[in-house]
């Protein structure tokens, strides 16, 4: 058998786990800063940008999608990579999905507080945003399907399973509760009315906690558990059938 | 609420893919084996060689 060497990319590992630090500091801040709010509702009174309307998305956006975002790409790019017995499919996607992640986030942080939003929950972020994170998905999906077909480990353990699962999920609730008209650079409408709006919305912010949220983490559960007790699942065949439902 | 008929369309047809996908797998042998895989992603064999495949059926402790 031939004996092939090559190199797993941690960098991209670490970036992600820095920024998973960072935002989960800021966004939980953040946060803290609302609670302050509850007790003293003055606290910001006359700083339109630090009001509590405007801060709670933030603080929800950056804990949902720069934290615990930044974490399942960590964890992803960590495990998929060893799981597949190959290095990510493409360096530069894998460069692109931190960067433009990153920019996403920070762009989250200057509009919110402006008051840009689309006022749908969890979705607040404004048309060119929510284009820029269908973009993301894409490239994100685009990795590790590429990466996937590139394995040397021809079983694919049950982790990948979810992470396939996570990449259509949420890209399809994104793109389908994000269709709306731009009137201008910061202002759209939902091409849902009424009641189909209030629908589609929840249809998406409660298949995004089960698939943003839960998803990602049963795969990454699936990988970091067994390895840290460095004794396998009790029934990976379980583990198979449980995926299904 | 006519737009529900639009969200099941989209959510049976995701089903119906990870549905088809799955036995894909199955009649490709991806299940076949339904232990070993559960041992072998805990070998990370850096810097050695490819996975040991099977040949590990020890149980420890």
């Amino acid at each position: 058998m031939e004996v092939q060497q090559f190199y797993y990319d941690n960098k991209i590992v670490k970036k992600f786990i820095y920024a998973t630090m960072l935002w989960g500091v800021v966004g939980m801040l953040v946060g803290l800063l609302l609670a302050f709010l509850f007790l003293f509702p003055n606290l910001t009174d006359g700083i339109s940008w630090l009001s509590f309307g405007r801060l709670r998305p933030l603080h929800t956006n950056a804990v949902i999608f720069a934290f615990v975002g930044n974490a399942i790409f960590a964890g992803v790019y960590y495990s998929s990579q060893r799981l597949l017995k190959a290095r990510m499919f493409s360096d530069v996607l894998s460069k692109i999905n931190f960067w433009g992640w990153q920019l996403i986030i920070v762009g989250a942080a200057i509009t919110l507080p402006l008051g840009y939003t689309s006022s749908k929950e969890y979705a607040e972020l404004e048309w060119p945003f929510d284009i820029a994170i269908a973009v993301m998905r894409v490239v994100f999906g685009w990795n590790l399907i590429g990466t996937i077909f590139k394995r040397r480990q021809r079983h694919l353990y049950v982790a990948i399973w979810f992470y396939i699962a996570t990449f259509v999920t949420v890209a399809v609730l994104h793109i389908f509760n994000s269709l709306e008209v731009p009137v201008s650079a910061f202002k759209s409408y939902s091409v849902y009315a009424g009641v189909q709006d209030a629908l589609v919305q929840w249809w998406y912010g409660h298949n995004a906690v089960a698939f943003f949220l839960t998803t990602p983490f049963l795969g990454l559960m699936y990988y970091f558990i067994p390895k840290a007790a460095n004794r396998p699942i009790y029934s990976y065949r379980l583990s198979i059938v449980h995926f299904g439902p | 609420m006519s737009v529900i008929y639009i969200l099941l369309t989209i959510s049976i047809i995701i089903a119906i893919v990870f549905f088809f996908a799955f036995i894909m797998a199955v009649k490709n042998g991806q299940y076949d084996d339904s232990y070993t895989p559960s041992v072998r992603m805990l070998f990370d064999d850096e810097l050695v060689k490819e996975t040991p495949k099977k040949a590990d059926s020890t149980k420890k402790d």
